[in-house]
């Protein structure tokens, strides 16, 4: 079961014959993911480390049979490569590119509006479940398979908590990077919404950052539709405030978004809380054994 | 990436966009070069600076004589000016903006910025303009007028008299505002702003719509297709330290502690000062080497961070994924010879050839305490530095 992806995921890589592009999408299919095919233009036709090699995206999920997508072009290229994704109607998107400007990605929140696809990302880790399929740049040797989802917008951090479940021979159902972009194509409730389905995940861990209105608006959602178990920590409490120049990011959502009060609402929705990224861990192994 | 004042009004100038004329000076007698050209009986003087509330600091004063020009103008030039958003020590104030007075009829908020909660842009509007509109925002939510813009359709006349008509205006002025907001959003979209504000907007005696003042910021991810903005990079501006890390693809930020960090990942690095915190030290930087950094990244972080007379220890803390230990471990051991290391280091090791990584550390003959896990790490990176005092 797992959410996402699993088995039966035939992905294809768009930006596959680069540098990054290439090793990853290398390190995916020894994980044990179905590598099916990449994009690069001008280079369709050839054949890549084993995997062949389209022009456009339409011609890659026609000849293969693709189902997901991961995206590695450069920040410039990298939206146009996006709605290429969505215009070929690929259910599942996973963008890593860092960087790519607000306005793009504005531009590409509207076009998945009503299309068959879901966008994960960009800057994000990817999305893995453990022993089945793993699309993106974690390291999958820490990774076990298991009952708890991970949901984070850091890569890092995510690493680090996964780490301490393994640890504890906690194993994860699936671990997805939501990315740390303003604009992003799926949400912290889209996945809790999924992992509150899904009968192999028993708990899941939350990792939040200051900034935004993601997290309360999720702690919200988990008072009153989640009956699994929430750990959650949220990143940035000492970060420095900043000489900000302009106030218009903060007023638009009426809404604190320091981590103080992040933890405040978190708790008030029922969420447990870990006050320092070092308790993730254990913070699970305790509301398990409840 | 934030442009002053004076070059804000230059680029709204472009978009049709109605301010008050006037004109930028590095000294007193350009001051009033500039000042003799103006059609005007006051002039203001306004200090350039990447920061907020400079009126109150005593960084905007009105001139009624051509000698007063002078005379304020020298005044602000090269004074320390301090304001909420400067931090204590300020900022010096290298140029003045010298621009002709205006019969101001009534002040208003108008910016752009993006609603991350629904991934569009959002015009704001307010009748309360000229005061501390978070303040206006967090007291009364319902002076704030929102509208949304459709990334596919854009501005329309409907957003323009939703906003203008919420305003109070009417007739002329209201076209004039329809206007002004129409050339704003063309502004903040041909060019990747991340926030345009203008406070105040003002309509004037004459029933003109202006923007007096005007701060725009610009999305550094976009800055490749906008040579004409990156152009107008300050550098006197920004922090050396953090320009040189961002050379060598670091993300550096100084900060007022004693334990220098040193962590891959910008969420990790953040947890990592978060740690630090709860264990009782103080983080002296926030420091990401990101995901591809090499042996030399880690010599030039080591650098940086030994750069910072106030740093008593150093933590480093990596996860390696696609960063490989053995050459965080290598850059560290390679760096802390060449540089001679004075302050404790503790390092933490997880993840791909940890192994290796170790032993390169052991092997070194470096005095490095080694840390188990993330807590275990703060704990003796807070402990070394009470220890050094």
């Amino acid at each position: 079961m797992a959410i996402l992806i699993n088995r039966n995921t035939k992905l294809i890589t768009i930006g596959l014959t680069g540098k990054q592009g290439s090793f990853h999408t290398l390190q995916s299919r020894d994980y044990g993911t179905n590598v099916v095919g990449g994009v690069t233009p001008g280079k369709g036709g050839t054949i890549h480390e084993g995997i062949p090699v389209f022009n456009t995206t339409y011609e890659a999920v026609k000849e293969t049979g693709a189902n997901a997508a991961m995206v590695f072009v450069p920040p410039p290229f990298a939206a146009d490569s996006i709605l290429e994704c969505i215009d070929a109607e690929i259910p599942l998107i996973i963008a890593i590119t860092e960087g790519i400007p607000v306005l793009d990605m504005i531009k590409v929140k509207a076009a998945l509006k009503g299309s068959k696809s879901r966008l994960i990302g960009p800057n994000c880790p990817g999305v893995i479940t453990p022993g089945e399929c793993k699309i993106g740049i974690m390291p999958g040797q820490i990774h076990m398979p298991g009952n708890v989802g991970v949901i984070s917008r850091s890569g890092t951090l995510t690493y680090e908590a996964v780490f301490q479940l393994t640890q504890r021979e906690i194993g994860q159902s699936t671990c997805v990077g939501i990315g740390g972009d303003p604009v992003n194509g799926t949400n912290f409730i889209d996945i809790l919404e999924m992992f509150e389905k899904d009968p192999e995940t028993k708990a899941v861990i939350m990792i939040g950052e200051i900034g935004g209105t993601a997290e309360t608006d999720a702690a919200r959602w988990i008072r009153k539709h989640m009956t699994k178990p929430v750990v959650s920590f949220i990143a940035g409490a000492a970060a420095p405030k900043g000489k900000r120049m302009g106030h218009a990011g903060a007023i638009i959502s009426g809404e604190d978004d320091s981590a103080e009060s992040k933890f405040k609402v978190l708790q008030e929705c029922g969420v447990t809380i870990a006050r320092s990224p070092a308790e993730l861990g254990q913070k699970v192994q305790e509301v398990l054994k409840k | 990436m934030n442009v002053h004042e004076y070059q804000a009004k230059e680029l709204m100038r472009q978009f049709g966009i109605s301010v008050l004329k006037g004109g930028v000076a590095e000294t007193a007698a350009q001051a009033v070069e500039v000042a003799k050209t103006l059609d005007t009986k006051v002039w203001v003087v306004k200090a350039q600076i990447h920061a907020g509330g400079r009126g109150k600091g005593g960084g905007v004063k009105l001139a009624k004589s051509l000698e007063e020009v002078e005379k304020i103008s020298k005044e602000i030039l090269g004074m320390q000016l301090v304001t909420h958003q400067t931090g204590p020590e300020g900022k010096k104030v290298l140029k003045v903006l010298i621009e002709q007075g205006c019969d101001i009829d009534h002040e208003y908020y108008c910016g752009i910025v993006l609603d991350r909660t629904v991934g569009k842009l959002a015009f704001m509007v307010s009748t309360e303009g000229g005061m501390d509109i978070e303040k206006v925002a967090h007291d009364t939510p319902e002076k704030i007028i929102k509208a949304h813009i459709e990334p596919c359709v854009g501005y329309t006349s409907a957003v323009g008299r939703k906003l203008g008509y919420a305003l109070g205006l009417k007739g002329e002025t209201l076209n004039k505002a329809m206007k002004f907001f129409e050339g704003l959003y063309k502004l903040y979209t041909e060019k990747d702003c991340s926030i345009a504000e203008i406070n105040p907007l003002v309509t004037t005696k004459a029933g003109d719509v202006l923007a007096l003042d005007g701060k725009l910021n610009f999305d550094d991810n976009a800055l490749f297709r906008h040579p004409e903005i990156e152009a107008m990079r300050d550098i006197t501006e920004e922090s050396a330290q953090e320009l040189e890390a961002g050379k060598f693809g670091l993300s550096y930020i100084s900060l007022d502690g004693n334990i220098g960090c040193l962590v891959n990942g910008a969420g990790l690095a953040m947890g990592t000062l978060d740690i630090l915190k709860l264990h009782g030290g103080t983080p002296a930087n926030f420091l990401d080497v990101g995901g591809g950094a090499t042996k030399e990244t880690v010599e030039k972080a080591f650098s940086i961070i030994l750069e910072d007379k106030n740093v008593k220890a150093i933590l480093v803390n990596i996860f390696g994924g696609i960063m490989k230990c053995d050459i965080i471990a290598r850059g560290v051991v390679d760096a802390a010879r060449e540089m001679g290391l004075k302050v404790p280091l503790v390092v933490r090791l997880e993840g791909t050839n940890v192994a290796l990584g170790k032993k390169i550390l052991s092997e070194s003959g470096l005095k490095i305490t080694a840390a188990g896990d993330l807590a275990d790490a703060a704990q003796k990176a807070v402990a070394a530095a009470k220890g050094a005092k």
